[in-house]
Order: structure tokens, then sequence, then C-alpha cells
């Protein structure tokens, strides 16, 4: 018989769920409700006051071509970057697992780049990546022009998201590497008993059993992307060249501290949370149906 | 996210600084003052905030850096909001309309007359005092920092074309970059093309050619100011910088690409570059061993009536909102940035120059200039004299300016990465560029600048 504790009135539960409600309006429902009021006005910066504008900042801000090459630079942001990162974590998990001679080492360093802030891992791809005087100077000697960040935008855009997916390697490999443990050995190693290869085993065995993982690295990849990225777009492109790679989140940032443009801003927050919702009910719903969960 | 850890961290520096700002009996009246450079420049604010608590004592500055220009004026305006402003704020040059319509402001005028200090008004150089004040001609503000632009040529690669004189126009620039790139110099002249550049590309060449950057007298006259950079003589001006790149006369060096322009200048690499005099001292303490270099003022086109140059930097705001014992701080602390002898301090520790006429007297008198590493400085002086400033150099009165710089970035790089030709790109600036004034304008209505 199953044990169960319960309260008798209602009250105490709710008393025990209150520090957390708290924090979630003052943190969560508070600002995002003053964003959507703030995205239906036109809030003068020093708060001398506002007026009521209705939905005219998002007329101005979706008819603005700026806007949408910033959510089309986003979108290809996103998908390019939690493929690469997802895919190299995955590659590398999977040979970390199979205890190959130095799989210790690999377990312990592959994780450090998610511990590495933004701003300092964009610093340092910026070293790496400059056309002048990085690694890339090298390869721009051998094909001179080949690498300009600094006017053309394929290139700033590819140097964002090496950089990005650099750090979230890190950070998918930790749970694929759980969740390749926790597959029993037994599994394995009756397949290959039964004689199937590496490759097989991974396919037929491993693939299907982590897809729960995959999933969830999926939404939080995805999701990061649209938010993380601000600080290596600051230190490294600035959203340049020609808006090459003003991403959603930085145009939220310059256009409101910067160019004090709060309501503005606030309207543009309000479409990215919900394009980051639409994308994740989009998810839930068509890509969880081929995840099987245990 | 980003947003809203912003605004906690902004609120949270301005509760600190308040805390520390609560006034003890007996002890002086403490005030704040919070401003935007850093490094070694933050260091040299210290230093002045130590001299002027050591030379009295009612009062006492609390110096608080907020890293630079856009943030100190992000947490200014976070913690006005909550108020818990600082009683002086240094804000930069371009915010200077946002500023004028905050009302969040205490005249720096009203503010010295009201605690008996007298200031001489017309002392200040009329480029640098225009830019700050209104239409009328009060000062709202008070100049503190203040720089210009110049061209900075080495003179051992001029030489080994024959010249000994830096171009004044910039037909001579075209022919002296031509004869540098045949006589074997990879890079005659440096250029960057992003926000920042607005500053020497587009702001002070239209100046020194009396060529509007808007309609309205650059925004003077009226919130229903337009950009028209599409149609003056700075098309042209892109045109030749842009033909001139493409040729291999100037290479585009900027940060993230390596190396900056005045890196790229010390080192030798390039030959000339256009930047501020505040870079002056970088350029002496970075230069290459034996490098000869010099200043001079930005070139014009031949024929055109040379016009002064336009300051840049910050001014000092007094905010609304303090006790009358925190005013009368304040106004002692602008009068003692105001003394020469401070003039002579603040010039000396950093590359910025003089603002008034007694300051640089002062210095001239103390033999500033004639000594390396100081000499060549006054050239900054001589260009934003070199007239009266007229109705559109006096400066630049344009809302949300900040956005307006980024979008010249965004398009210089679209023309200099042949995506749009000249024309379009400066069309694009202007028609983006109005759309960022139109919105500033209905954030305000009813109001007019003062």
């Amino acid at each position: 018989m199953e044990k169960r504790v319960t309260f008798g009135k209602w009250t105490i539960g709710i008393l025990f769920a209150v520090p957390q409600l708290l924090l979630i309006f003052t943190f969560f429902y508070w600002p995002a409700g003053q964003a959507v009021y703030w995205s239906l006005t036109l809030q003068q910066p020093w708060g001398g006051g506002n007026i009521w504008v209705g939905l005219d900042n998002f007329r101005s801000i979706l008819s603005n071509a700026d806007y949408w090459n910033s959510i089309n630079a986003s979108l290809v942001f996103a998908g390019v970057s939690t493929g690469l990162a997802m895919f190299i974590a995955l590659v590398l998990a999977a040979l970390t697992d199979r205890q190959l001679a130095g799989s210790r080492l690999y377990r312990v360093v592959l994780i450090w780049p998610y511990g590495i802030a933004a701003p300092a891992l964009a610093l340092a791809f910026r070293f790496i990546l400059a056309p002048e005087a990085g690694f890339m100077a090298v390869v721009n000697q051998i094909w001179p022009g080949f690498w300009d960040p600094g006017l053309d935008g394929a290139d700033a855009m590819a140097s964002i998201i090496v950089a990005f997916s650099w750090k979230y390697v890190g950070y998918n490999f930790i749970f694929f590497l759980a969740a390749f443990q926790a597959i029993p050995r037994s599994l394995i190693e009756a397949a290959a008993m039964d004689g199937s290869g590496v490759i097989r085993r991974f396919w037929d065995i491993q693939f299907p059993l982590i897809t729960p993982t995959i999933f969830f690295l999926l939404v939080i990849n995805i999701t990061e992307s649209f938010q993380d990225s601000f600080g290596i777009v600051d230190i490294m492109t600035s959203g340049g060249p020609a808006n090459a790679t003003n991403l959603m989140v930085y145009k939220i940032y310059s256009d409101g501290f910067k160019g004090l443009d709060y309501s503005g801003a606030a309207a543009q927050s309000i479409i990215l949370m919900l394009l980051i919702v639409v994308l994740t009910i989009f998810q839930f719903r068509f890509i969880e149906r081929r995840v099987h969960y245990r | 996210m980003t947003m809203i850890k912003r605004g906690f961290a902004a609120l949270a520096a301005g509760a600190l600084s308040t805390a520390l700002a609560m006034p003890a009996s007996a002890e002086p009246v403490k005030f704040d003052f919070w401003f935007g450079l850093s490094g070694d420049l933050a260091r040299v604010v210290d230093t002045l905030c130590k001299n002027f608590n050591a030379s009295q004592k009612d009062y006492e500055v609390v110096c608080t850096s907020q890293g630079n220009y856009d943030a100190t004026l992000q947490n200014t305006i976070a913690a006005f909001r909550a108020g818990k402003q600082p009683a002086v704020v240094q804000v930069y040059d371009v915010g200077t309309a946002t500023m004028m319509l905050s009302g969040a402001y205490k005249p720096a005028d009203k503010l010295m007359e009201e605690n008996g200090y007298k200031i001489d008004y017309a002392d200040y150089f009329p480029g640098i005092a225009r830019y700050y004040a209104t239409s009328k001609g009060e000062m709202l503000s008070f100049p503190f920092n203040s720089s210009t632009p110049l061209m900075y040529w080495n003179k051992d690669a001029f030489a080994k074309i024959g010249k000994t004189e830096a171009p004044k126009t910039w037909e001579d620039v075209g022919t002296d970059l031509k004869a540098l790139k045949d006589a074997g110099y990879e890079c005659p002249m440096a250029i960057n093309i992003s926000a920042n550049e607005s500053w020497q590309l587009m702001e002070q060449f239209s100046a020194l050619h009396n060529q509007p950057i808007a309609t309205k007298n650059n925004g003077y006259d009226g919130l229903d100011a337009r950009l028209e950079v599409n149609k003056t003589k700075f098309v042209q001006y892109v045109t030749d910088l842009k033909k001139w790149y493409d040729a291999g006369l100037i290479k585009i060096k900027s940060k993230d690409l390596g190396q900056d322009m005045v890196q790229a200048f010390a080192s030798g690499t390039c030959q000339v570059i256009l930047t501020s005099v505040g870079d002056h001292g970088t350029v002496g303490r970075t230069q290459k061993e034996g490098m000869k270099w010099d200043v001079a003022e930005l070139p014009v086109y031949a024929g055109t009536e040379r016009k002064n140059s336009l300051v840049g930097g910050a001014s000092l705001w007094v905010l609304s909102g303090k006790s009358d014992a925190e005013y009368k701080g304040a106004a002692a602390f602008l009068n003692f940035i105001h003394d020469p002898k401070t003039a002579l301090f603040w010039s000396t520790n950093t590359g910025y120059i003089p603002v008034t006429k007694s300051g640089f007297d002062y210095m001239k008198g103390q033999g500033f200039y004639d000594k390396a590493p100081y000499k060549g400085r006054e050239v900054a002086i001589a260009s934003l004299t070199a007239s009266e400033p007229t109705e559109v150099t006096r400066g630049i009165r344009l809302g949300n300016f900040t956005q307006i710089r980024a979008e010249f970035g965004t398009q210089m790089q679209a023309i200099f990465a042949n995506k749009v030709s000249v024309q379009e790109g400066l069309d694009t600036l202007v028609k983006n560029g109005d759309a960022i004034l139109d919105r500033f304008q209905q954030t305000y209505p009813g109001k007019t600048l003062p």
C-alpha cells in the first residue's frame, strides 16, 4: 500500500507554495507585465510620461525590413549553432562513453567551455578569428581576402556561430554522456555478442534510448541561442557588418539601452518571447512524437 | 532577460551609492558624481575628486565610474526613475538633446548663480559652449572632457614622397596616398566605418565644410528636424573614400580585425589616420621607436572656406531632486573643475583639451604646448576656433543620435562591402535616421527644445 502525506487544509499547501509564487511573480510576471504595458505605450526614458499608442509599436517594428532581417539572422544562428553544438557533443560523448584511451581526461576537460562566461569566450574567439593577427591570418595569407568578418556578413555570422557552439558543446556533452552511461551495459554487450558493430549498436540501441535527452537539449539549445547569444555578439561583432549579426536579442539591447527606445525594445522582447513559445510548442507537438520515453 | 538583469544591477548600484552618500552630522556633505570613463582616464578622474575633497572641508564628492558613456546614461536613468540619482553626472555630447527634454536636470547656470559663483560664460570657446547651450545660449550643463579630431600623419613616410607638410585638401590627400602606395606603403591611410566614426567622418566633415547634417539647423530649432546628409558634400566625400578604398589606398582597421587604427598608426603600419586629439598621448606612448609624426587639422575640399570643427566628449549635468546642501557641494565642484589649474592638471594627465580661453592661456603661459609630448595639441584648439560657429557648426541637437550613429555604421559597411551604391546607402541612412527622429518626436508630444 502506498503511503502518502496529505494536508487537511488546502491553505497549508498554498502557504508552502507562497514563497515560490512570490518569486515567480516578482521576477517573471511583474516585469513581463510591465514589458507588455510598455510595448503598448511610448515611454519617455526619464519617466516624464507616456502615451498610449495601442499596437503602433508592433506595427512599426513588423513593417521594418531591418527587423525581419534580424529575425532571419536569429533563425539561421539558432539552427546552425544548435545543430553544430549538438552534433559535435553527441560524437564526443559517444566516443568518451566507449572508454577509449584518455576518456577520463576528456570527461573532465570537455565540460570546461560551458563554465566560461560568454564575453570572455567571445574575446578569446575575437583574437583567434581576427583576420590580420589571429589564426585566420594564416589562412588569409594563402588565400588573400578569404576571411573578412569586418565587411563580409557571412564570415561574421560564422564567427559568432563557432563561438556559441563551442560553449554549448560542453553543456550538451555533460547531458549526452550521462544519457549514454544510463544505458544498461547488458543491452550493448548482448548486441555485441550477437555480432553487431559499433555503428550498428549506436543507431539501433544507444540512439533510440537517448532520444529524450536529445529532445531536451534541442529545446534548451534553441531557446538559449535566442537569449544567450548577446554577450558573444556584443564583443565580437556588435551586430555588424551591415546588421548581418544583429540578432533579435542584441537588437533589443541596442534599441532599448543604447537608443533609449524602451517601448520599441519592450515590443521586440514580447515578439521574441512569443517566437520562442511558438518554437517550443512546435517542438513538443511534432518532434516529441519521435521520442521514446522508457 | 539581459534587460531585466541590467535594470536590477543599475538599481542596486543606485541604492548602494546613496547608502554611501548618507550625510552624517558634523561631517562634510557628501554627494555623488557618476562618470563614464574607464581605465587610465577613470584614475585621473579619481585623483581629480581627491584633489577637490582635499581643497576644502565642507563637501565630499563620491566619484563612481559606470564603465562607459552608454552605461552611465542608462544607470542614471534607472536610478532617476527609482529616485536614487547622483547629484552630478557626466553625459556624452550626443546625449545632450535627450537630457534637455528629460526634465530631470537643474540648469547649471542657475545653480551657479544661486550659490553665488560667477562664471564668465564668454570665456568658454564658442565652439564648445554652443554645443551644450540652448538655442538661446544658456548653459544647462558644464563642458568637461573635450576633444576634436585631427589628422595624424607619419613624417617619415611623407618625407619618402618629398613632402614635409601635411596635405590640406582632400584632393592633395588623394595624390599623396597614391604616391605613398607607389612608394611601397601597404597601408597609406587607415579608417574604420563603425558607429563611432560617424564623429570624424560625417559630423566633423560636415561642420568643417559648413554643411548641415539635418534640417532646422541640425535640430537646434525644433524636434521636427530631419537628416539631409544624402544631398550635401558628404556624398562626394564617401564616394572618394570608397574609391580610395577600392584602389587600396585606404585600409579598414578595427579592433575586431586585430588592430585598431590608432595601433596601426603608432606601429608605423598605416601612415595617415583621422582620430581624436585624445589619442595624442596614446600614440606618443605606444609609437614605434624613433618614428616621426605630427598632427594637422582635418583636410577640406579645395575652395572650401574652413569652419570650426565640433567638440566631442561629455559635459556635466546636475540632476534635479537633490537637497540644497548637495547642490551647494555640486556648485563648488563645478567651480573647482572650471579653474584653469584644474584644466592644466586634466589636460596633462589626459589628452583632452582645455575648454576655456583662460584655461588655454594659463596652459600656454606654463609652457605646456612647447615641449614634447604635448606639442601639437594646440592644433586642436586652432581647429575648434577656426571660425565663429555658424548655424550648422554649433553642434548637433538630434534625439536618439546614438541610434543614428549606429545606422551610419551599418550603411557605411553596406557601401564598403559593395552591397549598395554610395547614394543608395546614404539614402537609406537618411530614411532610417528619419524614422528614429520621428519616433523621438512622437515620444515627446508638445515639447520643444529649450
